[in-house]
């Protein structure tokens, strides 16, 4: 017993939440599966999971890092509407090619981690409002580049978005007793790749680590040597540049242009990456968790949708539900950890 | 001599809004030698540091580092040029592990290699004794070790110029020559230290040299053998020497009734801060003390008496019935005071007027629903900075741009106001001018003589010997002992809080 | 901080730049010159018959009259939730629609389109009012209790709200012919003024009295400022916390009486969307800091209808409602950018150079 309660005493938060994270989606899965019947346990299903939120895991890692530096960015959802809406005017309109749209979604990323970095580190705005009027901008932009949403058609792009990778030995066998070979899409390996990424980045670089300081406590991380402004500026920056990223990952999976696409993203971002263990004080947090986060949300919504509730509104009342609990875990687990700690 | 120097800082001024804290300040340290920097609190020895560390920038002024001259913008500007700092308070991130908090911000690498870290750490903490783990999280040590991490990242960075800032005030005894040999040890490899602390035994132990600042200035440079104490103590206080000299604890202690029933009495008091029940008392018109070092639980003593942390045990009597104190606001309707210890987190509201921080507590008492008019609250604060004579341009100035000791005489006014028969001042006079002080301690003992019961905490003993007529000592969150009348000796309280025996 | 030799002058701009109420008086002003040199037709007012034969003014200035009235009711709740925690609270659109789903669920029943209304406006206004009282509680709690930031918590509501809405009335959207419904977004027979205006008036007088005879403004402002100072000096700053928001619970209550009052009905997906940024915005242009503490509820309330002001500006000049937030945000990071005390500080240097500059010829 006191083996165990020391144990709970030297892991770090980031650790104790990543481990309530990991198992809490287990068990999620399992209850699924054994509630919901076998449809959980074909790897298909899984798959569809990671093939629908692929953008949205690039932004969760994005929404990670900020708010593990300490911050916050609300503007992804809406950067993810504006990537969509112009790259999809640039590749059917004005005839361009799939690389270069490429660039603009990076371009948009870049541009949007500039601006909104500066304000935040160098002027020090608080950065929900820096970020929430960024989200505005993004949406109105949207509009002001195209108000009609629309499918794209070229085809060169869609082949793109129609690359189906095999993963093998995970098919199944469908209702007529052929052997469907299970897939991804192309933006789940480059989710994948983000994760691995953006992980490696925040264990073992300078960079990673001071995002870590900064949230943990910004005055000591200044006396300690560490840049502080420049370590803020570097988490939006990149954070921005993932909701580019993400949404081209977005544009990729659906196809089309439109202004209320990846509406309520941010929020699910957020929602993932505290339910993935991050904490809204920042310091602490994990790219392992997110990405857990994110599975743990769309299963949940799975769950629902197939329990027959599949009115609109369950999804909003399980996010939020969901998001509820972990807030609260998470305040009363480190309430308890305190204490522990003193005594 | 001049070649010797490995650093020296030339007429440095730095000015706060409303305050000069530092006025033309000369420093120079050697190479190789411990350096003690003394002054009252407030004096300006810790915006030196801060000037020197690169967290404040100076207004004016030239620092050199052997012999040439640099300019520091930020820590990583110190930090680079080899000059390294302990704090007082932790400056280190709770979130990260100890090797973590050792090694962050100090290499140009990219990548952070964990493996050659933890090694590097634990040899190191090793080496210094200090009882933690490298991969184990910061925020799980206790202070002193936190503390003892911030001094072991110091070292490791094979500074030039190692500045401790007050690092030995949550070090215990052995802790502390612990950290003594340490400095020993690199001084002899020539490395310069710039040593700040309040214990004036520590620095006749250690240091060579002594520069005195007072009041933002300087008053000299000293050769450890050419300033006794008392010279040294009445360096840092100036001519004011003369002037506490009038005050006296025997004409406080002379009226307080012995016999009757006590003002207020706690019994078995405890709260969650982690202090042992203690029993304690207080008559009418007495003042009395907590002392101890800093960390003893002086201050979470009082906290439990006015119910600002959480009481967990202990029966509270006030004129002789129980009464019960869970929140401040029991506390207050009971006719008891706090003047909280630190002025910036717990006392003044800082955006808020002169007028609004004096009426607060008096206006909290009467009521939601019964605010006072403007009339009324202009009067109650035009009275009282008018008779503790509070330097403000109006009543209705914002109370942070006053200075630190006018912001204390608000808190002071606000709790008079409500007339309390029991007031708890903890440390009123902690970074403040001198001349403030002196009219705290006199305020104190006049307001005993007028009845009312008062219960002073200080840091400076000298400050409780002149005004307490009994102290209550404490060490290691527990109560030791209690002192009055010919016990009541610098020598008496040291002994006590050392320890009883080993008194020297 | 003073500037120094020209100290008439500065004084003058320091009292102005100082007082609170300048700052939406000036882009209000700003505005107002934009209107007139670009289209004085902004300010003509005229007189007209609604469907109802009811005479009422029309004209760009009652536009900004009557839909300003919901922001400046939520202005004054939001001033305070700003004031006591030090953030915002992002459901209010989300919870306008609970309010006003449950006014209707009050008035109707089950049944979509009832002749008559089941109680009272007044009962079925008391009942949102509990409810939307009830989620401002429940931010309140998280917020004050467990301590969550302010924006994060009320994003559970805000994600959910409108989803509770959908689901109070069983995804319907029951209308409501009764007249007498309409009257508290639209015109009182025979009364030219709109309805909103006099509520948000009501509103506004009410916070007035409680501000003068409670202390509502200084706890709520000294646990802004201070919370452990605060909790020193006997107040209990998580009750002052959790009654802003139900206070702002009771101000989203009265929005959603008036905004459902509008349509006479609801649409749960579109009603008073967005309006969260207005309130929030309201506040900022009032001169309030967005970080909480000290705070002046004149100024918020023409922050709100300085907002609305420049909505309608907007919509006047033929930008399409979706594209409208792009041009708001502009504003928004104008108004903290110039706000913000890096910014302050750069720019009194260097005014203060110029002004030695100056001193030295």
């Amino acid at each position: 017993m006191s083996n165990i309660s020391r144990k709970f005493k030297d892991m770090t938060d980031t650790g104790l939440l990543l481990t309530i994270t990991i198992v809490v989606f287990f068990l999620m899965y399992i209850g699924a599966i054994v509630f919901q019947g076998k449809g959980f346990l074909k790897p298909q299903t899984f798959f569809n999971i990671l093939n629908a939120n692929a953008a949205l895991i690039i932004l969760a890692c994005g929404m990670s890092i900020v708010m593990i530096t300490g911050g916050i960015d609300i503007s992804v959802g809406g950067v993810t509407a504006l990537v969509s809406m112009s790259c999809a005017v640039y590749l059917d309109y004005k005839g361009g090619n799939v690389a270069a749209s490429m660039l603009i979604a990076i371009g948009i990323g870049l541009a949007y981690g500039l601006v909104q970095g500066f304000l935040v580190a160098y002027l020090d705005i608080q950065p929900f409002i820096v970020s929430l009027a960024g989200m505005f901008f993004a949406r109105g932009m949207t509009t002001i580049v195209n108000t009609n949403p629309f499918n794209v058609q070229n085809e060169s792009f869609v082949a793109l978005k129609d690359t189906r990778i095999i993963v093998p030995g995970m098919g199944s066998v469908n209702k007529l007793g052929k052997y469907v070979n299970a897939y991804v899409e192309i933006g789940v390996i480059v989710a994948l790749i983000i994760v691995i990424l953006m992980f490696c980045l925040l264990r073992w670089t300078k960079l990673g680590r001071s995002f870590y300081a900064v949230g943990g406590n910004k005055q000591s991380a200044l006396m300690l040597g560490i840049n502080v402004k420049r370590t803020k500026f570097m988490s939006h920056m990149l954070c921005s540049l993932l909701a580019g990223i993400g949404g081209y990952v977005y544009f990729l999976h659906v196809g089309s242009g439109a202004a209320t696409h990846a509406q309520g993203a941010e929020m699910n971002a957020i929602a993932s990456s505290i339910i993935g263990g991050t904490m809204l004080t920042g310091g602490v947090g994990n790219i392992i968790g997110t990405f857990f986060g994110v599975l743990s949300l769309s299963t949940i919504q799975n769950i629902v949708s197939s329990a027959g509730l599949d009115q609109a509104w369950w999804t909003g009342i399980t996010i939020a539900a969901m998001l509820c609990i972990f807030l609260v875990i998470q305040s009363v687990v480190m309430a308890r950890k305190k204490r522990a700690v003193k005594k | 001599m001049a070649n010797e120097a490995l650093l020296s800082l030339r007429g440095i001024d730095k000015v706060f809004p409303g305050v000069m804290a530092l006025m033309g300040v000369d420093f120079t340290l050697r190479k190789g030698e411990i350096h003690a920097l003394m002054g009252e609190n407030g004096a300006g020895k810790s915006t030196l540091i801060k000037v020197l560390t690169g967290v404040y920038t100076k207004d004016n002024g030239t620092i050199e580092l052997e012999g040439k001259e640099v300019s520091i913008r930020s820590p990583q500007d110190a930090q680079h040029l080899g000059i390294s700092t302990v704090y007082q308070e932790i400056t280190l991130c709770p979130n990260l592990s100890v090797a973590e908090n050792m090694y962050i911000g100090r290499s140009d690498d990219i990548y952070q290699n964990w493996k050659k870290m933890n090694e590097g750490a634990d040899k190191m903490l090793k080496s210094l004794d200090i009882p933690a783990r490298a991969t184990q999280q910061l925020g799980s040590c206790s202070i002193a070790v936190q503390q003892m991490v911030a001094i072991a990242r110091a070292v490791d960075m094979d500074c030039k110029v190692l500045i401790l800032d007050e690092p030995t005030s949550s070090l215990d005894d052995q802790e502390v020559q612990k950290l003594f040999k340490l400095m020993r040890e690199l001084k002899g490899r020539g490395v310069g230290i710039i040593f700040v602390t309040h214990f004036l035994d520590q620095v006749y132990e250690v240091c060579d040299r002594i520069t005195v600042l007072r009041d933002g200035k300087l008053v000299g440079e000293y050769e450890i053998k050419d300033l006794p104490r008392l010279q040294l103590v009445s360096k840092m206080l100036g001519k004011e020497l003369d002037d506490l000299s009038d005050i006296h604890t025997e004409e406080n202690a002379s009226h307080i009734d012995e016999k009757g029933e006590p003002l207020f009495e706690a019994e078995g008091l405890s709260s969650t801060e982690g202090i042992k029940p203690f029993d304690f008392y207080i008559r009418k018109g007495e003042v009395n003390g907590f002392t101890g070092l800093l960390g003893s639980g002086r201050s979470e003593c009082v906290r439990a008496i006015f119910g600002a942390d959480r009481v967990v045990s202990g029966t509270v009597k006030k004129d002789g019935k129980t009464i019960k104190i869970q929140k401040p606001i029991d506390a207050m309707k009971n006719g008891i005071g706090y003047l909280p210890e630190d002025r910036k987190v717990d006392g003044i509201i800082g955006d808020l007027s002169v007028r609004e921080n004096i009426i607060l507590a008096l206006q909290v008492m009467k009521g939601f629903f019964k605010p006072f008019t403007k009339a009324e609250a202009y009067a109650f604060a035009d009275e009282y900075i008018k008779a503790l004579s509070i330097k403000t341009a109006s009543a209705d100035t914002p109370i942070k741009s006053l200075s630190g000791g006018n912001q204390q005489k608000c808190i002071l006014a606000r709790w008079l106001l409500t007339h309390p028969d029991y007031l708890i001042l903890d440390e009123p006079t902690r970074g403040i001018d001198v001349g403030t002080k002196v009219d705290i301690q006199k305020l104190v003992l006049k307001l005993a003589s007028e009845g009312m019961s008062i219960t002073f905490i200080s840091s400076e003993t000298d400050e409780m010997l002149r005004t307490c007529s009994r102290l209550i000592v404490m060490r290691d969150r527990r109560v030791v002992g209690e002192l009055k009348g010919e016990d009541l000796t610098q020598n008496k309280i040291m002994s006590t809080i050392a320890g009883g025996d080993e008194a020297k | 901080m003073s500037i120094g030799k020209n100290r008439n002058v500065t004084d003058i701009f320091g009292k102005l730049f100082k007082n609170q109420i300048f700052i939406p008086l000036a882009a209000m002003f700003i505005l107002l010159l934009f209107n007139l040199v670009a289209d004085p037709s902004f300010f003509k007012i005229t007189m007209g018959y609604n469907s109802a034969g009811n005479p009422v003014l029309s004209g760009y200035l009652m536009t900004i009259l009557d839909n300003g009235s919901e922001l400046a009711i939520l202005a004054i709740g939001m001033t305070l939730v700003t004031a006591a925690s030090g953030g915002q609270d992002i459901s209010v659109g989300a919870a306008i629609a609970i309010a006003g789903s449950t006014l209707l669920r009050a008035l109707c029943g089950t049944n979509t389109r009832p002749d008559t209304l089941r109680m009272p406006i007044f009962v079925a206004f008391i009942i949102s009012c509990l409810v939307a009282m009830a989620f401002g509680a429940f931010n309140g709690a998280l917020v004050s209790i467990f301590k969550i930031q302010p924006m994060v918590a009320t994003l559970i509501l805000y994600t959910a709200g409108r989803s509770i809405a959908a689901w109070i009335n069983n995804n319907e959207l029951p209308i409501i012919s009764e007249p007498k419904f309409g009257y508290y977004g639209g015109f009182i027979p025979g009364i030219p003024i709109p309805t909103p205006f006099f509520i948000a008036a009501a509103m506004v007088v009410i916070i007035t009295l409680v501000l003068k005879f409670t202390n509502l403004g200084l706890y709520t402002q000294a646990v802004g400022i201070n919370e452990s100072s605060s909790r020193l000096n006997g107040l209990n700053p998580v009750f002052i916390k959790w009654l802003t928001f139900v206070i702002l619970g009771a101000c989203v209550a009265v929005a959603a009486l008036i905004k459902v009052s509008r349509l006479s009905s609801i649409n749960y997906s579109v009603i008073a969307k967005d309006i969260e940024m207005d309130a929030i915005l309201a506040v900022a242009l009032g001169g309030n800091a967005l970080g909480g503490g000290k705070f002046n509820m004149a100024s918020s309330i023409i922050g709100a209808f300085v907002i609305q002001m420049l909505t309608t500006t907007l919509f006047k000049f033929q930008v399409p409602s979706d594209a409208l937030p792009a041009y708001k945000a502009v504003v928004v990071i104008l108004l903290v950018v110039f706000s913000a005390p890096v910014v302050r500080d750069k720019m009194s240097q260097i005014i203060k150079k110029m002004n030695s500059r100056k001193g030295a010829v």
